[in-house]
């Protein structure tokens, strides 16, 4: 996007024409869909048939950067929502299973989501690693579910500030509300009454005296969910 | 007020606002032909209009007024519940987890009072104070530090108004640190809402009203899944299918219209928001 940007300011000799233009461009880009595939298409990499790296990039050069890194964390939690849901701890409720397979469905829509408005600017597929957790134990379960539920909050709140698009930057608001939904369903599982018990979370970043809840920034949520991770991800640009 | 001596002094901090100001003939055309239309006393905010026009971003005063706006939200949260904590005995059940809940959540509200108010400073809004509120809303809700079900509905209506309140202002403070504070007290009141929600609906026992902790689609497959119609307003537009463009529901197998409703939740503008708000101000 940034790019684009320069190529208008070079073209047009008055800067305020360039940023009418780029302002006319942006309000196109968030009409829809199609919007989003033509800024990808303007922003493709050029190399981007021969990647130099293994595993994906995240390059936090513009937009796409940060809709990418929410891609792959939503990649991360509806995979292991959908593996949950799949075969679900025999001592977990009928109503737990019920709300579980929920979230599931909301974490695969975020996915999806993201891979269609990406489209050819969306980073592959991640392969997760989730030895550490048992599938087979309610506990278990719903530590990994809290863990990723308020590390989603987190990033959602730490990345907010570098999206650069009012769309985007809706998107991700209507969007970290929903985990922090989950987060505080998964936390009363967990212990009755912990919904937002932002004592719990300093680490990450909350601070329970200004009653703020998590936020961090990507350097800091990646090397968290790198436990969860197969497929390196290299970062840019950050 | 003399808009030829504003725009000199804006020259002197930024050398290039008649360069700005002038490409946009229609701004300035629009700006002009309004003056005919208004008064003096009007002109402070005609000029913030043109400046927003101009620049292309928000002024501060764009960021103060979010501010102010959260903060009359949050003394109305705020003194909603420190009421039903003080002064209304036998309304939360005493010696149940409900107790505890109500009290974090008031402390939070507390905590948003404060900060917002902090930061604002001089340019905070009067404080707001129990005796300016009608939580019955004129009666819609007489009993509702009397009947604990009509609190708790009432409770979720807040939260969940918070939290399209505070999203719908995201875009005017784009780009701003600011922004990261509003986002760390917008998820804190999603999950106040989830947990009330969860309370309505029973909690870890269940047995209470049917509600999930997320705002999904109402009985009759409309936006409102509360139960109570007289909220309509705060869950206007929350059975939106679409996003940017992209329809979430059927966006893969199991993603139905229900689970694409709550998958995302929606913004308010804050004319709706003021609107829900005033019902619950004294006249």
């Amino acid at each position: 996007m940034k790019n684009v940007q320069e190529q208008l300011m070079h073209e047009e000799e008055s800067i305020f024409n360039a940023q009418l233009q780029r302002r006319s461009f942006l309000r196109y880009a968030g009409a829809g869909a199609a919007g989003v595939a033509l800024l990808a298409a303007g922003c493709k990499k050029r190399d981007r048939d021969v990647p130099a790296y293994e595993g994906v990039m995240l390059d936090f050069k513009d937009d796409f950067g940060v809709l990418n890194y929410a891609y792959a964390l939503e990649q991360l939690e509806a995979a292991f929502y959908t593996q949950v849901a799949s075969n679900p701890p025999s001592d977990m409720s009928a109503n737990e299973k019920a709300y579980f397979q929920d979230i599931q469905f909301h974490e695969i829509a975020h996915r999806e989501f993201f891979k269609k408005a990406l489209n050819t600017s969306a980073i592959g597929s991640l392969e997760v690693d989730f030895s550490s957790i048992d599938f087979t134990k309610r506990s278990s379960v719903l530590a990994a579910a809290m863990a990723f539920e308020d590390l989603g909050v987190a990033a959602y709140n730490g990345a907010g500030v570098r999206l650069k698009n009012d769309n985007f930057l809706l998107i991700a608001g209507k969007i970290v509300s929903v985990e922090a939904r989950h987060a505080s369903y998964v936390r009363d599982l967990v212990s009755y009454g912990s919904f937002a018990d932002l004592t719990t979370l300093t680490t990450f970043g909350a601070k329970d005296s200004d009653g703020l809840d998590a936020a961090l920034t990507p350097d800091k949520v990646l090397p968290i969910a790198a436990k969860y991770v197969k497929t390196k991800i290299n970062v840019i640009n950050l | 007020m003399n808009i030829v001596n504003i725009l000199e002094e804006i020259e002197k901090v930024d050398g290039e606002i008649y360069e700005r100001l002038s490409p946009r003939r229609a701004a300035m055309k629009d700006f002009f032909d309004m003056g005919k239309k208004i008064t003096l006393a009007a002109m402070p905010l005609a000029l913030g209009s043109l400046f927003q026009k101009a620049y292309g971003q928000s002024t501060p005063t764009d960021v103060t007024g979010v501010l102010n706006y959260a903060l009359t939200l949050e003394y109305l949260e705020y003194h909603f519940y420190n009421h039903a904590v003080v002064a209304a005995p036998g309304l939360i059940p005493a010696g149940t987890p409900a107790v505890g809940a109500i009290t974090t959540i008031r402390n939070h509200e507390k905590a948003h009072v404060d900060l917002l108010k902090g930061a604002l400073g001089t340019a905070a809004i009067k404080e707001l104070a129990y005796a300016d509120f009608d939580f019955t809303a004129g009666g819609a809700f007489a009993d509702v530090y009397t009947n604990y079900q009509t609190f708790l509905a009432v409770a979720q209506a807040f939260e969940d108004t918070g939290v399209r309140a505070y999203k719908g202002q995201a875009a005017v403070l784009k780009g701003n640190n600011v922004l990261t504070v509003a986002l760390q007290i917008h998820s804190v009141e999603a999950r106040h809402a989830a947990h009330i929600r969860f309370m309505r609906s029973g909690g870890l026992n269940g047995g209470g009203v049917a509600i999930k902790p997320w705002i999904s689609l109402g009985a009759s497959g409309g936006a409102n899944d509360s139960g109570v119609p007289a909220v309509d307003p705060v869950y206007a537009g929350e059975d939106t299918e679409a996003q940017a463009g992209i329809t979430i529901t059927g966006i893969a197998s199991g993603v139905d219209k229900k689970k694409a409703v709550e998958s995302f939740d929606e913004p308010l503008t804050s004319t709706a928001v003021l609107d829900i708000a005033g019902l619950f101000l004294k006249k």
